[in-house]
Protein backbone atom coordinates (compact mmCIF):
# COMPACT_ATOMS: atom_id res chain seq x y z
CA UNK A 1 0.00 0.00 0.00
CA UNK A 2 1.39 3.37 -0.99
CA UNK A 3 2.64 5.66 2.07
CA UNK A 4 1.05 9.29 1.08
CA UNK A 5 2.78 11.21 3.76
CA UNK A 6 5.65 10.02 6.12
CA UNK A 7 6.88 11.78 9.15
CA UNK A 8 10.42 10.99 10.09
CA UNK A 9 11.96 11.78 14.01
CA UNK A 10 9.17 14.63 14.23
CA UNK A 11 9.70 17.35 17.29
CA UNK A 12 7.35 19.82 17.97
CA UNK A 13 7.83 22.91 20.39
CA UNK A 14 5.81 26.06 21.74
CA UNK A 15 8.28 27.90 22.95
CA UNK A 16 10.13 25.85 25.29
CA UNK A 17 7.17 23.35 25.77
CA UNK A 18 7.56 20.68 23.52
CA UNK A 19 4.62 19.00 22.11
CA UNK A 20 5.64 16.44 19.76
CA UNK A 21 8.26 14.33 20.78
CA UNK A 22 10.06 12.00 17.87
CA UNK A 23 7.09 10.93 15.76
CA UNK A 24 7.90 8.74 12.90
CA UNK A 25 4.57 7.46 11.32
CA UNK A 26 3.34 6.43 7.70
CA UNK A 27 0.08 7.63 6.41
CA UNK A 28 -1.03 5.09 3.74
CA UNK A 29 -3.00 6.17 0.60
CA UNK A 30 -7.00 6.20 0.01
CA UNK A 31 -7.82 5.29 4.17
CA UNK A 32 -8.92 6.72 6.81
CA UNK A 33 -6.25 6.96 9.59
CA UNK A 34 -7.79 8.18 13.10
CA UNK A 35 -5.32 9.85 15.79
CA UNK A 36 -6.62 9.60 19.05
CA UNK A 37 -5.77 10.36 22.66
CA UNK A 38 -6.59 12.55 25.30
CA UNK A 39 -6.54 16.43 25.08
CA UNK A 40 -2.75 18.05 25.14
CA UNK A 41 -1.39 14.83 23.51
CA UNK A 42 -0.19 16.35 20.83
CA UNK A 43 -2.72 14.82 18.00
CA UNK A 44 -3.75 17.91 16.62
CA UNK A 45 -0.88 19.80 16.76
CA UNK A 46 0.56 16.84 14.56
CA UNK A 47 -2.03 17.46 11.91
CA UNK A 48 -1.49 21.10 11.40
CA UNK A 49 2.08 20.02 10.90
CA UNK A 50 1.10 18.42 7.80
CA UNK A 51 -0.10 21.11 6.11
CA UNK A 52 2.23 23.84 7.94
CA UNK A 53 -0.60 24.89 9.63
CA UNK A 54 1.08 25.97 12.80
CA UNK A 55 3.52 28.36 10.77
CA UNK A 56 0.59 30.87 11.65
CA UNK A 57 1.50 30.78 15.46
CA UNK A 58 4.24 32.17 16.88
CA UNK A 59 6.80 31.01 18.31
CA UNK A 60 6.59 27.16 17.29
CA UNK A 61 9.32 25.30 16.22
CA UNK A 62 8.74 22.42 14.38
CA UNK A 63 12.16 19.58 13.84
CA UNK A 64 12.36 16.38 11.84
CA UNK A 65 10.90 15.28 8.16
CA UNK A 66 7.44 15.39 6.73
CA UNK A 67 7.41 13.59 3.09
CA UNK A 68 4.29 14.58 0.94
CA UNK A 69 4.86 11.82 -1.83
CA UNK A 70 8.34 11.11 -0.58
CA UNK A 71 9.14 14.89 -0.76
CA UNK A 72 10.32 16.44 2.31
CA UNK A 73 7.73 19.93 3.25
CA UNK A 74 8.72 20.55 6.70
CA UNK A 75 12.11 23.03 5.68
CA UNK A 76 11.62 26.81 5.21
CA UNK A 77 11.71 26.92 1.58
CA UNK A 78 8.18 24.83 1.09
CA UNK A 79 5.63 26.85 -0.96
CA UNK A 80 3.13 26.71 1.63
CA UNK A 81 0.29 27.63 -0.68
CA UNK A 82 1.26 24.98 -2.69
CA UNK A 83 1.05 22.60 -0.06
CA UNK A 84 -2.03 23.78 1.37
CA UNK A 85 -3.82 23.05 -1.89
CA UNK A 86 -2.89 19.81 -1.96
CA UNK A 87 -3.33 18.95 1.55
CA UNK A 88 -6.78 20.52 2.93
CA UNK A 89 -8.28 20.74 6.46
CA UNK A 90 -11.36 20.72 7.82
CA UNK A 91 -11.83 22.33 11.65
CA UNK A 92 -12.89 22.06 14.81
CA UNK A 93 -15.32 24.69 14.59
CA UNK A 94 -17.55 25.15 11.74
CA UNK A 95 -15.97 28.49 9.83
CA UNK A 96 -17.86 29.33 7.12
CA UNK A 97 -16.88 32.47 5.86
CA UNK A 98 -19.68 35.31 6.10
CA UNK A 99 -20.57 35.38 2.36
CA UNK A 100 -22.81 33.34 0.36
CA UNK A 101 -23.04 29.75 0.40
CA UNK A 102 -21.48 29.72 -3.21
CA UNK A 103 -18.73 32.02 -2.58
CA UNK A 104 -17.65 30.01 0.25
CA UNK A 105 -17.20 27.16 -2.19
CA UNK A 106 -15.84 28.94 -4.98
CA UNK A 107 -13.54 30.83 -2.22
CA UNK A 108 -10.65 28.29 -3.26
CA UNK A 109 -10.90 28.24 -6.73
CA UNK A 110 -11.02 31.69 -6.59
CA UNK A 111 -7.95 32.57 -5.39
CA UNK A 112 -6.55 30.38 -7.53
CA UNK A 113 -7.35 32.20 -10.31
CA UNK A 114 -10.54 31.19 -11.65
CA UNK A 115 -12.58 33.72 -12.98
CA UNK A 116 -14.94 31.44 -15.45
CA UNK A 117 -18.66 31.63 -14.04
CA UNK A 118 -19.81 29.05 -16.00
CA UNK A 119 -16.93 26.42 -14.52
CA UNK A 120 -17.12 27.84 -10.84
CA UNK A 121 -20.94 27.19 -10.79
CA UNK A 122 -20.22 23.79 -11.81
CA UNK A 123 -17.42 23.44 -9.22
CA UNK A 124 -19.70 24.58 -6.71
CA UNK A 125 -22.31 22.12 -7.79
CA UNK A 126 -20.01 19.15 -7.90
CA UNK A 127 -18.55 19.85 -4.44
CA UNK A 128 -21.94 20.62 -2.81
CA UNK A 129 -23.11 17.27 -4.13
CA UNK A 130 -20.06 15.45 -2.84
CA UNK A 131 -21.10 16.73 0.86
CA UNK A 132 -24.61 15.41 0.00
CA UNK A 133 -25.79 19.09 0.77
CA UNK A 134 -26.62 20.32 -3.09
CA UNK A 135 -30.40 19.42 -2.39
CA UNK A 136 -30.53 21.10 0.51
CA UNK A 137 -28.81 24.03 -0.57
CA UNK A 138 -29.58 24.45 -4.49
CA UNK A 139 -32.47 27.51 -4.00
CA UNK A 140 -30.40 29.54 -1.64
CA UNK A 141 -27.00 29.48 -2.80
CA UNK A 142 -26.72 33.15 -2.25
CA UNK A 143 -28.18 32.80 1.27
CA UNK A 144 -24.77 33.51 3.69
CA UNK A 145 -23.21 30.62 5.17
CA UNK A 146 -23.67 31.47 8.66
CA UNK A 147 -27.54 31.19 8.26
CA UNK A 148 -27.00 27.00 7.78
CA UNK A 149 -27.35 24.55 10.49
CA UNK A 150 -24.26 23.40 12.27
CA UNK A 151 -24.33 20.24 10.79
CA UNK A 152 -25.03 21.69 7.66
CA UNK A 153 -22.18 24.31 8.03
CA UNK A 154 -19.48 21.47 8.62
CA UNK A 155 -20.30 19.98 5.39
CA UNK A 156 -20.63 23.41 3.39
CA UNK A 157 -16.61 23.55 4.51
CA UNK A 158 -15.63 20.09 3.82
CA UNK A 159 -17.71 21.52 0.19
CA UNK A 160 -15.30 24.22 0.32
CA UNK A 161 -11.98 22.10 0.95
CA UNK A 162 -12.94 19.95 -1.72
CA UNK A 163 -12.96 22.65 -4.14
CA UNK A 164 -10.03 23.04 -4.72
CA UNK A 165 -9.26 19.16 -5.11
CA UNK A 166 -6.92 18.23 -2.84
CA UNK A 167 -5.06 15.08 -2.40
CA UNK A 168 -5.53 14.54 1.37
CA UNK A 169 -8.03 15.74 3.59
CA UNK A 170 -7.54 16.57 7.08
CA UNK A 171 -9.90 17.01 9.68
CA UNK A 172 -9.75 18.05 13.06
CA UNK A 173 -12.36 16.84 14.94
CA UNK A 174 -15.28 17.58 12.26
CA UNK A 175 -18.21 16.69 14.38
CA UNK A 176 -17.19 17.99 17.81
CA UNK A 177 -19.52 20.48 17.77
CA UNK A 178 -22.22 18.68 15.93
CA UNK A 179 -25.31 16.44 16.77
CA UNK A 180 -25.74 13.06 16.32
CA UNK A 181 -28.00 12.81 13.18
CA UNK A 182 -25.29 15.45 11.60
CA UNK A 183 -21.92 13.74 13.06
CA UNK A 184 -23.55 10.17 11.35
CA UNK A 185 -23.79 12.44 7.75
CA UNK A 186 -19.89 13.36 8.28
CA UNK A 187 -19.07 9.93 8.93
CA UNK A 188 -20.85 8.27 6.20
CA UNK A 189 -19.36 11.39 4.17
CA UNK A 190 -16.19 10.07 4.85
CA UNK A 191 -16.51 6.32 3.54
CA UNK A 192 -17.25 7.83 0.46
CA UNK A 193 -14.85 10.93 0.43
CA UNK A 194 -12.34 7.95 1.34
CA UNK A 195 -11.85 6.55 -2.38
CA UNK A 196 -10.43 9.70 -3.94
CA UNK A 197 -8.89 11.25 -0.84
CA UNK A 198 -6.45 10.11 2.13
CA UNK A 199 -8.50 11.45 5.38
CA UNK A 200 -6.42 11.95 8.66
CA UNK A 201 -8.85 12.29 11.46
CA UNK A 202 -8.32 13.74 14.43
CA UNK A 203 -11.40 12.65 16.93
CA UNK A 204 -12.11 13.04 20.79
CA UNK A 205 -14.69 10.27 20.26
CA UNK A 206 -12.83 6.91 20.31
CA UNK A 207 -16.55 5.04 18.89
CA UNK A 208 -16.04 7.51 16.08
CA UNK A 209 -12.52 5.97 15.52
CA UNK A 210 -13.36 2.78 15.61
CA UNK A 211 -16.00 3.64 12.89
CA UNK A 212 -14.61 5.00 10.40
CA UNK A 213 -10.90 4.35 9.94
CA UNK A 214 -8.80 1.56 9.03
CA UNK A 215 -5.88 2.92 10.88
CA UNK A 216 -5.71 4.83 14.00
CA UNK A 217 -2.52 6.06 15.81
CA UNK A 218 -3.14 6.61 19.78
CA UNK A 219 -1.07 10.26 20.99
CA UNK A 220 -0.22 10.51 24.56
CA UNK A 221 2.03 13.38 26.29
CA UNK A 222 3.61 13.98 22.70
CA UNK A 223 4.31 10.56 21.83
CA UNK A 224 2.97 8.08 19.64
CA UNK A 225 2.38 5.09 21.41
CA UNK A 226 0.96 2.65 19.00
CA UNK A 227 -0.36 2.68 15.57
CA UNK A 228 -1.77 -0.26 13.52
CA UNK A 229 -5.43 -1.26 12.01
CA UNK A 230 -7.96 0.33 13.95
CA UNK A 231 -9.74 -3.38 14.38
CA UNK A 232 -6.43 -4.45 16.42
CA UNK A 233 -5.92 -1.26 17.98
CA UNK A 234 -8.95 -1.64 19.84
CA UNK A 235 -9.37 -5.28 20.38
CA UNK A 236 -6.08 -6.30 21.02
CA UNK A 237 -3.82 -3.43 22.07
CA UNK A 238 -0.37 -4.29 22.64
CA UNK A 239 0.84 -1.18 25.04
CA UNK A 240 -1.03 -0.76 28.32
CA UNK A 241 -1.32 2.71 27.98
CA UNK A 242 -3.32 2.10 24.82
CA UNK A 243 -5.55 -0.43 26.77
CA UNK A 244 -6.14 1.80 29.46
CA UNK A 245 -7.23 4.64 27.12
CA UNK A 246 -9.63 2.44 25.01
CA UNK A 247 -11.39 1.34 28.03
CA UNK A 248 -12.11 4.51 29.45
CA UNK A 249 -9.56 4.15 32.43
CA UNK A 250 -8.59 7.85 31.68
CA UNK A 251 -8.74 10.63 29.45
CA UNK B 1 -29.45 60.97 41.19
CA UNK B 2 -25.91 61.36 39.49
CA UNK B 3 -27.43 59.09 37.11
CA UNK B 4 -30.25 61.64 35.82
CA UNK B 5 -27.70 64.38 35.78
CA UNK B 6 -25.81 62.51 33.83
CA UNK B 7 -28.57 61.64 31.40
CA UNK B 8 -30.09 64.73 31.30
CA UNK B 9 -27.02 67.02 31.37
CA UNK B 10 -26.07 66.48 27.58
CA UNK B 11 -29.79 66.09 26.40
CA UNK B 12 -29.98 70.30 28.14
CA UNK B 13 -26.98 71.00 26.10
CA UNK B 14 -28.20 69.57 22.78
CA UNK B 15 -31.90 71.38 23.51
CA UNK B 16 -30.69 74.54 24.87
CA UNK B 17 -28.29 74.71 21.53
CA UNK B 18 -30.89 74.07 19.51
CA UNK B 19 -33.75 76.63 21.45
CA UNK B 20 -31.47 79.58 21.38
CA UNK B 21 -30.14 79.46 17.37
CA UNK B 22 -33.44 77.85 15.91
CA UNK B 23 -34.55 81.73 15.72
CA UNK B 24 -31.51 82.19 13.36
CA UNK B 25 -32.39 79.32 10.98
CA UNK B 26 -34.11 80.60 8.21
CA UNK B 27 -33.30 79.91 4.15
CA UNK B 28 -31.26 82.89 3.72
CA UNK B 29 -28.73 81.31 6.66
CA UNK B 30 -28.24 78.56 4.60
CA UNK B 31 -27.75 80.46 1.57
CA UNK B 32 -25.96 83.48 2.40
CA UNK B 33 -22.11 84.10 3.23
CA UNK B 34 -21.37 85.33 5.86
CA UNK B 35 -20.44 89.05 6.23
CA UNK B 36 -17.15 88.42 7.71
CA UNK B 37 -14.96 90.89 9.96
CA UNK B 38 -16.83 92.32 12.98
CA UNK B 39 -20.21 91.67 11.32
CA UNK B 40 -22.24 89.30 12.84
CA UNK B 41 -24.40 89.32 9.74
CA UNK B 42 -25.18 86.66 6.82
CA UNK B 43 -25.25 83.01 7.08
CA UNK B 44 -23.49 80.15 6.76
CA UNK B 45 -23.45 78.69 2.75
CA UNK B 46 -19.59 78.93 2.26
CA UNK B 47 -18.98 77.86 5.76
CA UNK B 48 -20.79 74.82 4.83
CA UNK B 49 -19.24 74.69 1.41
CA UNK B 50 -15.66 74.50 3.52
CA UNK B 51 -16.40 72.02 5.85
CA UNK B 52 -17.61 69.66 3.19
CA UNK B 53 -14.46 70.23 1.49
CA UNK B 54 -12.55 69.75 4.68
CA UNK B 55 -14.33 66.29 5.54
CA UNK B 56 -13.85 64.90 2.19
CA UNK B 57 -10.07 65.97 1.61
CA UNK B 58 -9.14 64.94 4.93
CA UNK B 59 -10.89 61.49 4.76
CA UNK B 60 -9.40 60.95 1.03
CA UNK B 61 -6.20 61.23 3.08
CA UNK B 62 -6.74 59.72 6.02
CA UNK B 63 -8.79 56.40 4.93
CA UNK B 64 -5.90 54.74 2.43
CA UNK B 65 -3.08 55.59 4.82
CA UNK B 66 -4.96 54.64 7.77
CA UNK B 67 -6.04 51.55 6.38
CA UNK B 68 -2.55 50.69 4.73
CA UNK B 69 -1.09 51.33 8.00
CA UNK B 70 -3.52 49.32 9.89
CA UNK B 71 -2.78 46.05 7.78
CA UNK B 72 0.29 45.93 8.13
CA UNK B 73 0.70 46.59 11.88
CA UNK B 74 -2.92 44.04 12.33
CA UNK B 75 -1.35 41.16 9.46
CA UNK B 76 2.36 41.40 8.64
CA UNK B 77 4.55 43.47 11.58
CA UNK B 78 5.84 40.62 14.01
CA UNK B 79 5.66 41.33 17.55
CA UNK B 80 9.17 43.09 18.09
CA UNK B 81 10.62 46.35 19.91
CA UNK B 82 10.23 48.06 16.62
CA UNK B 83 6.15 47.53 16.18
CA UNK B 84 5.98 48.20 19.91
CA UNK B 85 7.39 51.48 18.95
CA UNK B 86 5.37 52.55 16.22
CA UNK B 87 2.49 51.35 18.06
CA UNK B 88 3.45 53.45 20.93
CA UNK B 89 3.77 56.31 18.62
CA UNK B 90 0.46 55.73 17.32
CA UNK B 91 -0.94 56.38 21.15
CA UNK B 92 1.28 59.51 21.94
CA UNK B 93 -0.18 61.04 18.64
CA UNK B 94 -3.41 60.17 19.59
CA UNK B 95 -2.93 62.07 23.00
CA UNK B 96 -1.39 65.19 21.82
CA UNK B 97 -3.57 68.12 21.61
CA UNK B 98 -4.59 69.35 18.06
CA UNK B 99 -3.06 72.96 18.70
CA UNK B 100 0.33 71.11 18.48
CA UNK B 101 -0.60 69.57 15.32
CA UNK B 102 -2.07 73.08 14.08
CA UNK B 103 1.67 74.50 14.41
CA UNK B 104 2.97 71.43 13.01
CA UNK B 105 0.42 71.86 9.93
CA UNK B 106 1.67 75.60 9.67
CA UNK B 107 5.01 74.96 9.56
CA UNK B 108 5.41 71.90 7.13
CA UNK B 109 2.48 72.31 4.84
CA UNK B 110 1.71 76.17 5.06
CA UNK B 111 5.29 77.38 4.76
CA UNK B 112 7.78 74.58 4.23
CA UNK B 113 5.16 72.78 1.20
CA UNK B 114 3.85 76.14 0.22
CA UNK B 115 0.28 75.46 0.73
CA UNK B 116 -0.72 78.48 2.05
CA UNK B 117 -3.57 79.00 4.72
CA UNK B 118 -5.87 76.71 2.89
CA UNK B 119 -8.27 73.75 2.92
CA UNK B 120 -5.97 71.59 1.56
CA UNK B 121 -3.48 72.84 4.51
CA UNK B 122 -6.49 71.71 7.02
CA UNK B 123 -6.51 68.47 5.10
CA UNK B 124 -3.30 67.27 5.92
CA UNK B 125 -3.17 68.53 9.57
CA UNK B 126 -6.34 67.06 10.35
CA UNK B 127 -5.14 63.51 8.52
CA UNK B 128 -2.22 64.19 10.52
CA UNK B 129 -4.80 64.39 14.07
CA UNK B 130 -7.09 61.71 12.59
CA UNK B 131 -4.57 59.02 11.45
CA UNK B 132 -3.99 57.47 14.59
CA UNK B 133 -7.37 57.23 15.44
CA UNK B 134 -8.37 55.80 11.88
CA UNK B 135 -5.81 53.11 12.65
CA UNK B 136 -6.46 52.13 15.88
CA UNK B 137 -10.12 51.49 15.00
CA UNK B 138 -8.94 49.97 11.56
CA UNK B 139 -6.99 47.71 13.35
CA UNK B 140 -8.99 46.82 16.05
CA UNK B 141 -11.91 45.63 13.43
CA UNK B 142 -9.01 43.40 11.92
CA UNK B 143 -8.28 41.50 15.32
CA UNK B 144 -11.52 41.12 15.65
CA UNK B 145 -12.18 38.77 13.09
CA UNK B 146 -12.01 35.53 14.03
CA UNK B 147 -8.90 33.57 13.68
CA UNK B 148 -11.03 30.67 12.49
CA UNK B 149 -11.84 32.41 9.17
CA UNK B 150 -8.19 33.44 8.63
CA UNK B 151 -6.99 30.04 9.38
CA UNK B 152 -10.00 28.90 6.69
CA UNK B 153 -8.84 30.82 4.34
CA UNK B 154 -4.52 30.19 4.77
CA UNK B 155 -5.63 26.36 5.36
CA UNK B 156 -7.44 26.63 1.29
CA UNK B 157 -4.54 27.87 -0.43
CA UNK B 158 -5.01 31.22 -0.15
CA UNK B 159 -1.66 33.42 0.46
CA UNK B 160 -1.91 36.15 3.45
CA UNK B 161 -2.87 39.29 0.95
CA UNK B 162 -5.31 36.80 -0.72
CA UNK B 163 -6.62 36.17 2.91
CA UNK B 164 -6.38 40.32 4.07
CA UNK B 165 -8.34 40.95 1.41
CA UNK B 166 -11.17 38.36 0.61
CA UNK B 167 -11.85 37.76 4.24
CA UNK B 168 -10.22 39.92 7.15
CA UNK B 169 -11.05 43.19 5.34
CA UNK B 170 -14.94 42.44 4.37
CA UNK B 171 -15.25 40.91 7.66
CA UNK B 172 -13.81 44.21 9.56
CA UNK B 173 -15.72 47.08 6.91
CA UNK B 174 -18.55 47.53 9.46
CA UNK B 175 -15.67 48.62 11.95
CA UNK B 176 -13.81 50.31 9.42
CA UNK B 177 -16.78 51.97 7.82
CA UNK B 178 -17.35 53.61 11.96
CA UNK B 179 -13.86 54.62 12.29
CA UNK B 180 -14.49 56.39 8.71
CA UNK B 181 -17.10 58.30 10.18
CA UNK B 182 -16.41 59.06 13.24
CA UNK B 183 -13.37 60.65 11.65
CA UNK B 184 -15.57 62.55 9.52
CA UNK B 185 -16.68 63.56 13.07
CA UNK B 186 -13.72 64.59 14.06
CA UNK B 187 -12.90 67.04 10.79
CA UNK B 188 -16.02 68.33 11.47
CA UNK B 189 -15.75 69.36 15.40
CA UNK B 190 -12.10 69.79 15.02
CA UNK B 191 -11.09 74.08 15.48
CA UNK B 192 -8.11 74.89 17.29
CA UNK B 193 -5.66 73.60 14.83
CA UNK B 194 -7.96 74.27 11.79
CA UNK B 195 -7.93 78.42 13.12
CA UNK B 196 -3.90 78.34 12.55
CA UNK B 197 -3.82 76.56 9.39
CA UNK B 198 -6.74 77.30 7.23
CA UNK B 199 -7.08 81.32 6.89
CA UNK B 200 -10.37 81.80 8.40
CA UNK B 201 -11.93 83.54 5.55
CA UNK B 202 -16.10 83.76 5.16
CA UNK B 203 -15.86 83.74 1.24
CA UNK B 204 -16.96 81.12 -0.87
CA UNK B 205 -14.10 78.73 -1.12
CA UNK B 206 -13.57 77.98 -5.31
CA UNK B 207 -10.80 75.23 -4.74
CA UNK B 208 -9.16 73.35 -1.71
CA UNK B 209 -6.31 75.62 -2.35
CA UNK B 210 -8.17 78.38 -1.07
CA UNK B 211 -9.10 79.47 2.50
CA UNK B 212 -12.05 79.32 4.56
CA UNK B 213 -13.74 78.34 7.96
CA UNK B 214 -15.44 75.59 9.34
CA UNK B 215 -18.59 75.30 10.99
CA UNK B 216 -16.46 74.59 14.28
CA UNK B 217 -14.17 77.27 13.58
CA UNK B 218 -16.83 79.83 12.43
CA UNK B 219 -18.56 79.81 15.70
CA UNK B 220 -15.36 80.67 17.32
CA UNK B 221 -15.20 83.84 14.69
CA UNK B 222 -18.46 84.49 15.68
CA UNK B 223 -18.45 84.73 19.74
CA UNK B 224 -14.45 86.15 19.71
CA UNK B 225 -15.18 89.07 16.88
CA UNK B 226 -19.07 89.75 16.88
CA UNK B 227 -22.19 90.07 19.26
CA UNK B 228 -24.20 87.61 16.98
CA UNK B 229 -24.68 84.66 19.55
CA UNK B 230 -27.64 83.59 17.87
CA UNK B 231 -25.59 82.50 14.92
CA UNK B 232 -23.18 81.11 16.60
CA UNK B 233 -25.85 78.95 18.24
CA UNK B 234 -27.29 78.19 15.16
CA UNK B 235 -23.97 77.15 13.59
CA UNK B 236 -23.81 74.88 17.10
CA UNK B 237 -26.92 73.60 15.85
CA UNK B 238 -26.28 72.75 12.35
CA UNK B 239 -22.99 71.58 13.46
CA UNK B 240 -24.86 69.25 16.06
CA UNK B 241 -27.26 68.39 12.67
CA UNK B 242 -24.01 67.30 11.10
CA UNK B 243 -22.76 65.32 13.33
CA UNK B 244 -25.76 63.36 14.25
CA UNK B 245 -26.47 62.41 10.61
CA UNK B 246 -22.93 61.11 10.70
CA UNK B 247 -23.82 58.72 13.49
CA UNK B 248 -26.96 57.93 12.28
CA UNK B 249 -25.26 56.91 9.04
CA UNK B 250 -22.97 54.96 10.75
CA UNK B 251 -25.25 52.86 12.95
CA UNK B 252 -27.53 52.77 9.33
CA UNK B 253 -24.55 51.04 7.40
CA UNK B 254 -23.17 48.33 9.79
CA UNK B 255 -26.66 47.52 10.33
CA UNK B 256 -27.27 46.77 6.90
CA UNK B 257 -23.97 45.20 6.63
CA UNK B 258 -24.63 42.72 9.65
CA UNK B 259 -28.22 41.78 8.02
CA UNK B 260 -26.73 41.25 4.47
CA UNK B 261 -23.76 38.44 5.79
CA UNK B 262 -25.38 37.43 9.08
CA UNK B 263 -27.67 34.93 8.18
CA UNK B 264 -29.79 34.33 11.28
CA UNK B 265 -26.80 34.96 13.72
Amino acid sequence: MKMKISTKDLDFYYGDVQALRNISLDIKEGQITALIGPSGCGKSTFLRVLNRMNDTVPKTRCRGQVLLDGKDINYNGTDCVELRKRVGMVFQQPNPFPKSIFENVAYGPKILGMRNKEQLREIVQKSLRAVALWDEVKDNLDKSGLALSGGQQQRLCIARVLAVEPEVLLMDEPCSALDPIATLKIEDLMQELKEEYTIVIVTHNMQQAARVSQWTCFFLMGELVEYGPTSRIFTNPEDQRTKDYISGRFG
Amino acid sequence: MMGICGVSLPLFIVIYVIAQGLPAINWDFFTSEPAGGLSGDGGISSVIITTLWLVGATLVVTVPLGIGAAIYLAEYARDTWRTEIVRRGVELLAGIPSIVFGLFGLAIFVQVFDLGLSIISGSLTLACLLLPFMIRSTEEAMRSVPRSHREASLALGATRWQMVRSVVLPSALPGIITGIILCAGGAVAESACLYVVMGGSAEMPGTPLDGGRSLAVHIFYLINETNALDKAMATGAVLMVFVLVLNIATRFLSWQYRARVGGKK
